[in-house]
């Protein structure tokens, strides 16, 4: 068995989505050959499902806005485990990333004065996020799938990446399969950059699309990178809850930032009820003065809705546990509520929030500006990812680097809504920036032949197996019941101690999985290379939240509910053994330069 | 919990000849037809051939016919449809057949290579940045909403039944020319394209596009005709043509 065809680049990006097309263009733009390999076709990467917009302190709606308040909201919302320099840059290059997009054709919506309108979301002091009503993440793959187009990328679709083959140490190249005949390929790069996403469907509850199985994890972690912050998962606290086969899906945090509030079965808009002691003097103290920020009011602060997520997932679950949850098991989400505030409210709603009004009426045949949704937590963005160099995203593999949801440190503990898309461009743009300088002065690797040809032969081991094997689909669906329940918003270490003995019977099971049929677009096969991956990042995330004994973020544990002063000094790094065996270490969180410690004190009034 | 059937066309590898198999699955409340596509292939037909990426009705994907009208899988509700009789899924007809429900829309992305890229004004404002507004933006917001799942290509009889491939870019990319032609910002000329190499002429107005477009594009009465009515002003306006005859 022998690949169907070889190709060599330049630079080797893995991944369409946000990060991957930035990258692309940065390097297509320094003059090297690119090349891009996505699992779906271009254009439909999960970027697209993003709703609520992209942070960037352009000071648009509020001058009192700068890069200063935005890294403090990041490294804030962080709980300070953040890599600092991450936030640092992304906050001071977000506006430029952002402007450069308007020059590439995205129509963003305006302000009375012409100019990118800003909206509010949780955890930004002012309204900050760039936005396309609330479909902003199809506008952002649009144009950059679009500007790519003219600039020479050599584009494989709906190829999926096996193997990261590494030469003498540094990354030299990918076993692929491409999905629609089965046949593979090898590509050698001087320089690769992952910019797969993320791994929410490790979950059974989760907002993430099928892409999302930690595939750049997964690669770099087995070809010995070290993956960091991997116990810190984000749980969106509004994903839908009914019908069944919808479950998951987001309902985006734009619908609170437009003014919608959360209730319990009483009626009663719960998150008055915890505010957490940090956020209290930016926390509107009641829901007269949270809808005048709402209408933008500059000396409102903003509703108890807009906390961070992690927060506000904790306090649906709360409701629901202790039976004030709506029919379904969620809580209400009440957008329909400001027609009591302003004339024409249904009209808005569906101005401002299309696509959600839309998802709802198809979806669950309910309409938005009449009745509450119901919503309760989805599983949603991972922080952790492989750990990257702040200014080049080199991994600790040379030759390797990482961008968007796949790559850690600008997120620490928590994830601010938003400023995931600001991060996909400005550091898929430093990824490809820095691989084209790297590949401009390297050879072209050697990509091991004895390398492919193993990993390409375990590939097909599963039509070896045949019928008679495991069902990689049964296989998946056990691991998503088993991380939603033992490794999900509320953890401890017993049931985390099971999962660990899981996932052992898991791998065993998945290295028995057989499939039948042929390999054109052979959906078992698939399930099984990517199940390899799923299992992976959930160890990874098992054994990460075993060793942080303490509730930070995204990260919250019943046995040790607080919060703890010396685990904000290091950040718990995964990396794989000789033996094959996952080894659990703590790096040190790299102390702050005493102006930016200065700037986060100016920003806590 | 109650049963249906869903009469699925498989293929043999290689694409070219095929069947429609029967499956009979058991569905719940909310189903959609990708749903039940999912159960079939976890418990029946592991091998079942389907595109799908974001189940929510934001990346085009999924785009099928069942029974008979072109639609996405995920945003088809079961209970939309009449489950007495088995609901037929097959794949979009307008494009070649890779795979059981999965086609080759590779031509959609040639097409779009072909067409001339946005091209912006010189900035309003000295820091480089325009000022636009939102009224303006409205009208070509509609047309960016499109998630390319190409169902209007599917359904346009020029294509579907005429093969004009090579000679006609079909709803989408007038939808695309349209967005960067109404563009505050573009400074460029797509019209003689449009007349010429798009042959925009061609589509006579059935409307078939608009109908399954699923994010309720009005695809031919704000992106077609305009365009046809900005391309009869330059070349066929009989003042025009004569100014242009005196003028040279």
């Amino acid at each position: 068995m022998a690949a169907h065809a070889t190709y060599a680049y330049d630079v080797l990006v893995i991944g369409a989505g946000g990060a991957g097309l930035r990258a692309a263009i940065e390097a297509a733009s320094a003059g090297v050959t690119v090349g891009l390999i996505c699992k779906s076709l271009l254009g439909k990467a999960h970027t697209v499902m993003a709703e609520g917009g992209m942070a960037a302190a352009m000071a648009h709606n509020d001058d009192r806005d700068s890069w200063k308040v935005h890294f403090a909201d990041t490294m804030r919302g962080g709980q300070y485990v953040n890599n600092w320099r991450m936030a640092e840059i992304h906050a001071k290059e977000a506006p430029d990333r952002v402007r450069e997009l308007e020059a590439w054709g995205a129509v963003f919506d305006r302000t009375p004065d012409g100019r990118i309108n800003q909206r509010n979301f949780g955890g930004h002091r002012y309204p900050r996020l760039a936005h396309v009503g609330d479909r902003t993440g199809l506008e952002l793959i649009r144009t950059l799938q679009d500007h790519t187009t003219y600039l020479g990328v050599t584009v494989h679709m709906e190829h999926t990446v096996i193997e990261l083959v590494l030469d003498g140490g540094r990354a030299a190249g990918v076993l692929a399969y491409d999905r629609e005949r089965g046949r593979f390929h090898v590509f050698s790069a001087k320089a690769i950059v992952m910019a797969t996403g993320g791994a929410g469907r490790a979950y059974k509850i989760t907002s993430n699309s099928w892409e999302g199985t930690g595939d750049g994890h997964a690669l770099a972690y087995r070809a010995g990178a070290e993956l960091i912050d991997m116990e810190f998962i984000q749980f969106h606290p509004t994903g839908m809850v009914w019908p069944p086969s919808v479950r998951g899906i987001l309902v985006t945090e734009g619908v609170r930032g437009e003014g919608g509030v959360l209730r319990n079965s009483e009626g009663r808009r719960f998150m008055f009820d915890d505010i957490p002691d940090n956020y209290k003097p930016q926390t509107a103290a009641d829901p007269e003065e949270g809808w005048r920020y709402v209408m933008q009011d500059k000396t409102a602060r903003r509703p108890p809705e807009l906390l961070t997520r992690d927060h506000v997932a904790r306090c649906i679950n709360r409701e629901v546990k202790a039976g004030r949850g709506s029919p379904h098991g969620g809580v209400f989400l009440d957008i329909a509520w400001i027609k009591e505030k302003i004339a024409d409210a249904p009209a808005h709603i569906k101005r401002k929030l299309p696509s959600m009004y839309h998802q709802f009426k198809e979806l669950a045949d309910l309409d938005i500006t009449t009745t509450p949704m119901e919503v309760g937590p989805t599983t949603h963005y991972i922080m952790g990812g492989i750990r990257v160099d702040a200014d080049s995203q080199e991994s600790t593999i040379p030759g390797l680097f990482a961008a968007g949801e796949c790559a850690a440190g600008i997120n620490g503990a928590n994830r601010l809504g938003g400023n995931s898309l600001s991060d996909l461009i400005v550091f898929g743009k430093r990824a490809g920036e820095y691989a084209a300088e790297l590949a401009r002065k390297s050879p072209q690797p050697r990509v091991d032949e004895g390398a492919v040809e193993r990993a390409l032969a375990a590939s097909l081991a599963p039509f070896e197996r045949g019928n008679a094997g495991e069902n990689p689909y049964k296989v998946q669906q056990d691991l998503q019941e088993a991380m939603q329940a033992l490794v999900g918003i509320v953890r401890n270490e017993g049931e985390m101690q099971e999962a660990v003995a899981k996932l052992a019977g898991f791998n065993e099971r998945a290295s028995r999985a057989g499939v039948d049929g042929h390999r054109e677009y052979n959906s078992g096969w698939h399930t099984c290379i990517d199940l390899r991956n799923l299992l992976d990042v959930s160890e990874a995330i098992a054994r990460s939240a075993i060793e942080r004994k303490e509730s930070r973020g995204g990260h919250f544990r019943e046995d040790f509910p607080d919060k703890v002063a010396e685990f904000g000094t290091f950040n718990i790094a995964t990396r794989r053994q000789a033996d094959g065996s996952m080894q659990v270490s703590r790096r040190p969180v790299k102390e702050l330069p005493a102006e930016l410690k200065q700037v986060i004190e100016e920003q806590k009034q | 919990m109650s049963q249906a059937t869903f009469r699925i066309w498989r293929s043999e590898p290689g694409g070219g000849a095929g069947q429609f198999t029967d499956y009979t699955t058991e569905i719940s409340e909310g189903m959609v037809v990708l749903d039940a596509v999912h159960k079939i292939q976890a418990d029946q037909a592991p091998d079942l051939a389907c595109r799908w990426n974001c189940k929510a009705g934001k990346c085009g994907s999924c785009s099928a016919e069942i029974n008979g009208k072109p639609k996405l899988m995920c945003m088809s509700r079961l209970n939309s449809l009449d489950l007495t009789v088995p609901v037929t899924v097959e794949p979009m007809r307008t494009f070649p057949l890779i795979k059981d429900l999965v086609t080759d829309v590779s031509w959609n992305f040639r097409v779009k290579k072909g067409l001339k890229k946005f091209k912006p004004r010189t900035p309003d404002a000295a820091d480089g940045t325009w000022r636009m507004a939102q009224r303006d933006v409205d009208r070509v917001q509609e047309f960016r909403k499109c998630i390319e799942c190409f169902l209007c290509q599917d359904v346009c009889h020029v294509l579907r039944d005429h093969d004009k491939h090579d000679e006609f870019i079909g709803p989408r990319f007038f939808v695309y020319s349209a967005a960067l032609e109404m563009h505050p910002l573009d400074s460029d000329d797509r019209l003689q394209d449009l007349k010429d190499k798009n042959n925009i002429g061609y589509c006579n107005i059935t409307k078939c596009c608009t109908k399954v477009c699923p994010e309720h594009i009005h695809i031919t009465d704000n992106a077609i005709i305009p365009l046809k009515e900005r391309v009869v002003d330059r070349f066929y306006d009989p003042v025009t043509r004569l100014l242009r005859m005196i003028t040279g």
